[in-house]
């Protein structure tokens, strides 16, 4: 079975903006796939997109296997969408555009319904101006979870939660993917991507910088080390890919590639290891490596 | 009020405001003039002499129904009284509008779009805002009074006479501007505070006409009542018009006192839980939910219009009198006047539908720029079902609407005349104008196809429309220009003999413009 996500060469141009600049995006099915990238950096505009909302300027796009633009319709049957910014009708209630929305998407499990109305504490007898923004979030994603669908798209769809719910939001994630599902997770909390995302694409001007698994990703990076030792260990300073290297006497405390970690800690288990800590890369670090411009930026791999 | 600090602000404010309003601003007033200057230019051709003028000028003031929608009769022998009665209870209703409209969109639409927390959350006093709003639209019923009075002059007309009619026309507008502020403060959403103060202009209308066909008491409890007792060119008075500052006074003062104990966000009157189920099945269901409001409102509306117009019943044949110029006005295909008079009540109310059918089509432009649309485009819903059903909405609201308004006018001919057996081919007349107005909601709909920013410029379509209707006979239109509006097309039923094709044609005419509007919005970024 081919990937429920494709796009090629993807570009998307509004007036002289680019807001796509050759995307490529791939996510295999059962899979939740996290998707990166600060404010303006075409997160939004590529799920447009991949919804036939937008129409593309150039390079292929690919859903299940079809064309959203052509086959809208059909496709959306399979897919649930969570816009970033919920608005709803002001004179209907939550429940009423639960229903209206789950209905027109070919149908709601009234079981779920119930069981993520009660989860999520929403008051569905609320009308759509009376929510504050948590809630509208909460009303498009019981709307969203309660269908019958193989793909999940969110947009920032818990930008507007509070810390409780995030975590019936994430279980619901993984129920979702355990039953076989796929999700494309656009984002800003790294630390909600490290917890739900199997593999992450980070974009940065509506090119995609950067594709793997949270593993593939960190082995391009480095991992801090921090280490006391028996003697000091003098012979990291030449050895290569040591990084930021602090020697205070017996301590030493450096960045290393990961590649060369191996070398490393062969270096300081020579000097004998009293402690030792390594920390592996953050997705912040990762992140900041593409955004920060505070390492030179490592070209995508092809 | 009470501490200097809370108005802080104010002025930058009103700058902005300004700016984003000052082309808003002079359409109104160009409308505006235009409604006053326009009735001395018609009346002023009307007539042969002046003893034609004033035997009209009698049968005019004695009727009750004419009375009823315009003002009490006062100097109708002259071309100042005439420009009084036929524009000033209109003026009025438009100052209203204006002021209705401006103030709600710097207040209570920018405090529910999130806007005015916005705001509020730099260095502005706390009645800044509301101020500035208030000031902006006291500034614009200023301008709309001033352009009035300066077309008058320069027409010319009497200079005190004229500058009263500008004045009041202000004050006027400063009253409900006023009203409105009260109504911002009551309810949560601009769409339900602008049909609270639209309730007052409407119902300030009501009591007027009521007052002036045999309750005088009661026009001095309405602001357009108020205006007209100035007497503009029947021996003016100026001391009604403290009658409306004072009461615009008493209602700023109110909503000043409401708004300073209410929270930011919210109304006066709460808002009450709905169902927590669902019963909505589709695209149709929720277009016709949306505007289903709508639907009612102007159906009622133009029932009511149909229904003053009815009761003129036979009295039109006095009316019209023996001036030819008006004879041969109504009278251009012969035949019986009565019928000629309500050939042109049903182009009236037509175009007047068309109010309708515009904004019902653009219905669909707020549902996307509100960002709904988004929503709804995810779901298995297609844009062409979804578009459809804001068309089948549009067609059955045009239906209905037409049809009350058809009905009303036969209802209303009937309890005058007892004859009620034109109810039913006039019922079938409004109906047939079904046709030019969907022409021009199709209009609509193409131009909201190609973009959704467009769409508003099909309310050019209807003024042309009117432009064509009011004035095409008397400032003499070449033939092609007249033969744009589609209304023109049309058989003047009950005075001509109804004709299929011309129907038939502009249905056809409409379906293909619609179905144009449907191709280009599919091909379009949406949402």
């Amino acid at each position: 079975m081919g990937n429920v996500i494709d796009t090629a060469g993807l570009v998307k141009r509004f007036g002289a903006t680019i807001a796509l600049d050759g995307l490529d995006l791939h996510v295999p099915p059962g899979e939740v796939h996290g998707f990166l990238g600060p404010n303006g950096a075409g997160k939004s505009t590529t799920i447009r997109v991949l919804l036939g909302l937008l129409r593309r300027d150039a390079g292929d796009v690919q859903l299940f296997g079809e064309d959203p633009w052509r086959a809208t319709a059909e496709l959306h049957r399979r897919l649930a969408y969570v816009p970033g910014d919920v608005t709803l009708w002001p004179n209907l209630t939550g429940g009423e555009v639960i229903d209206l929305l789950g209905r027109l998407r070919g149908g709601l499990d009234e079981g779920r319904r119930r069981r993520l109305v009660e989860e999520f504490e929403l008051d569905t007898t609320k009308r759509g101006r009376s929510y504050s923004k948590g809630n509208r979030q909460k009303v498009a994603l019981v709307a969203a979870l309660a269908s019958d669908v193989e793909l999940l798209l969110l947009d920032e769809p818990t930008s507007g939660l509070d810390p409780l719910m995030e975590t019936v939001f994430h279980r619901h994630i993984d129920e979702f993917r355990a039953e076989g599902h796929t999700v494309l997770l656009s984002s800003h909390i790294l630390g909600e991507v490290e917890k739900l995302c199997d593999r992450v694409s980070i974009i940065r001007a509506g090119r995609c910088v950067e594709s793997g698994t949270l593993a593939e990703l960190r082995h391009l990076t480095r991992t801090s080390v921090d280490a006391h030792l028996v003697s000091p260990a003098t012979a990291l300073a030449t050895l290569p890919g040591v990084h930021d290297l602090e020697l205070e006497g017996t301590r030493a405390r450096f960045q290393v590639d990961t590649e060369q970690l191996d070398g490393a800690v062969a270096v300081l288990s020579g000097c004998g290891i009293r402690t030792l800590t390594c920390t592996p890369p953050t997705l912040e670090e990762l992140f900041l490596r593409h955004y920060g411009d505070l390492v030179p930026v490592v070209e995508a791999p092809a | 009020m009470r501490v200097p600090g809370s108005l802080t602000g104010t002025g930058l404010l009103l700058r902005h405001q300004l700016r984003r309003d000052v082309w808003i601003v002079l359409a109104w007033t160009v409308g505006a003039t235009a409604l006053y200057v326009s009735q001395a230019v018609s009346v002023a051709g009307l007539y042969r002499n002046q003893a034609e003028f004033d035997r009209a000028a009698a049968l005019m003031s004695h009727n009750t129904a004419f009375v009823a929608m315009a003002g009490p009769a006062r100097a109708l022998n002259t071309l100042g009284g005439q420009v009084t009665w036929q524009a000033s209870a209109f003026g009025c209703i438009l100052a209203g509008l204006m002021s209705m409209f401006l103030l709600g969109r710097h207040t209570r639409a920018d405090e529910e779009k999130g806007r005015d927390e916005l705001v509020r959350s730099t260095a502005v006093g706390r009645y800044a805002p509301m101020t500035s709003a208030l000031l902006v639209t006291m500034i614009a019923d200023l301008v709309l009074g001033i352009g009035v009075a300066a077309g008058l002059i320069a027409y010319p007309l009497a200079v005190p006479d004229s500058l009263a009619l500008g004045a009041g026309l202000t004050l006027a507008g400063w009253f409900f501007a006023a009203t409105a502020l009260v109504a911002m403060q009551l309810t949560a959403t601009s769409r339900s505070a602008y049909g609270l103060a639209g309730a007052v202009i409407g119902l300030a209308y009501v009591l007027r006409a009521v007052g002036d066909v045999g309750r005088p008491a009661l026009s001095w409890v309405s602001p357009i009542g108020w205006y007209q007792a100035m007497h503009p060119f029947s021996g003016l008075r100026w001391w009604p018009a403290l009658l409306l500052l004072a009461g615009a006074a008493v209602a700023v003062a109110a909503a000043y006192a409401v708004f300073a104990r209410r929270d930011i966000g919210s109304g006066v009157l709460a808002t009450r839980p709905g169902p927590a189920r669902g019963t909505l099945r589709g695209p149709l269901g929720l277009a016709w939910r949306l505007q289903r409001g709508a639907v009612i409102a102007w159906s009622a509306g133009l029932f009511l219009t149909g229904l003053a117009y009815g009761s003129i019943g036979k009295d039109v044949r006095s009316l019209i009198g023996d001036s030819r110029a008006t004879r041969e006005m109504f009278l251009q295909s012969g035949g019986d006047i009565v019928d000629a008079f309500y050939a042109t009540a049903f182009y009236l109310l037509a175009i007047l539908g068309v109010g309708f059918a515009i904004s019902s089509a653009l219905r669909a432009r707020s549902e996307e720029l509100d960002g709904h649309l988004e929503a709804l485009l995810a779901t298995g819903l297609s844009r062409t079902r979804w578009l459809l059903a804001q068309v089948a909405v549009t067609v059955t609201g045009t239906v209905l609407a037409l049809g009350a308004a058809g009905l009303g006018m036969g209802l209303g001919y009937a309890m005058v005349t007892g004859d009620a057996g034109r109810i039913g081919p006039w019922l079938l007349a409004a109906l047939t104008y079904v046709a030019p107005v969907l022409v021009l909601a199709a209009v609509a709909r193409l131009l909201y196809g190609i973009g959704p920013r467009l769409g508003t410029l099909a309310w050019l379509a209807l003024a042309f429309c009117a432009v064509v209707m009011l004035f095409a006979q008397v400032l003499r239109f070449p033939a092609w220009v007249q033969e744009l509006s589609p209304f023109h097309h049309l058989a003047m039923v009950p005075a001509e003999d109804f004709r299929w094709w011309p129907f038939v044609a502009l249905l056809l005419v409409a379906a293909v413009v619609s179905a144009a509007g449907q191709l280009a919005f599919r091909r379009r970024d949406a949402g």
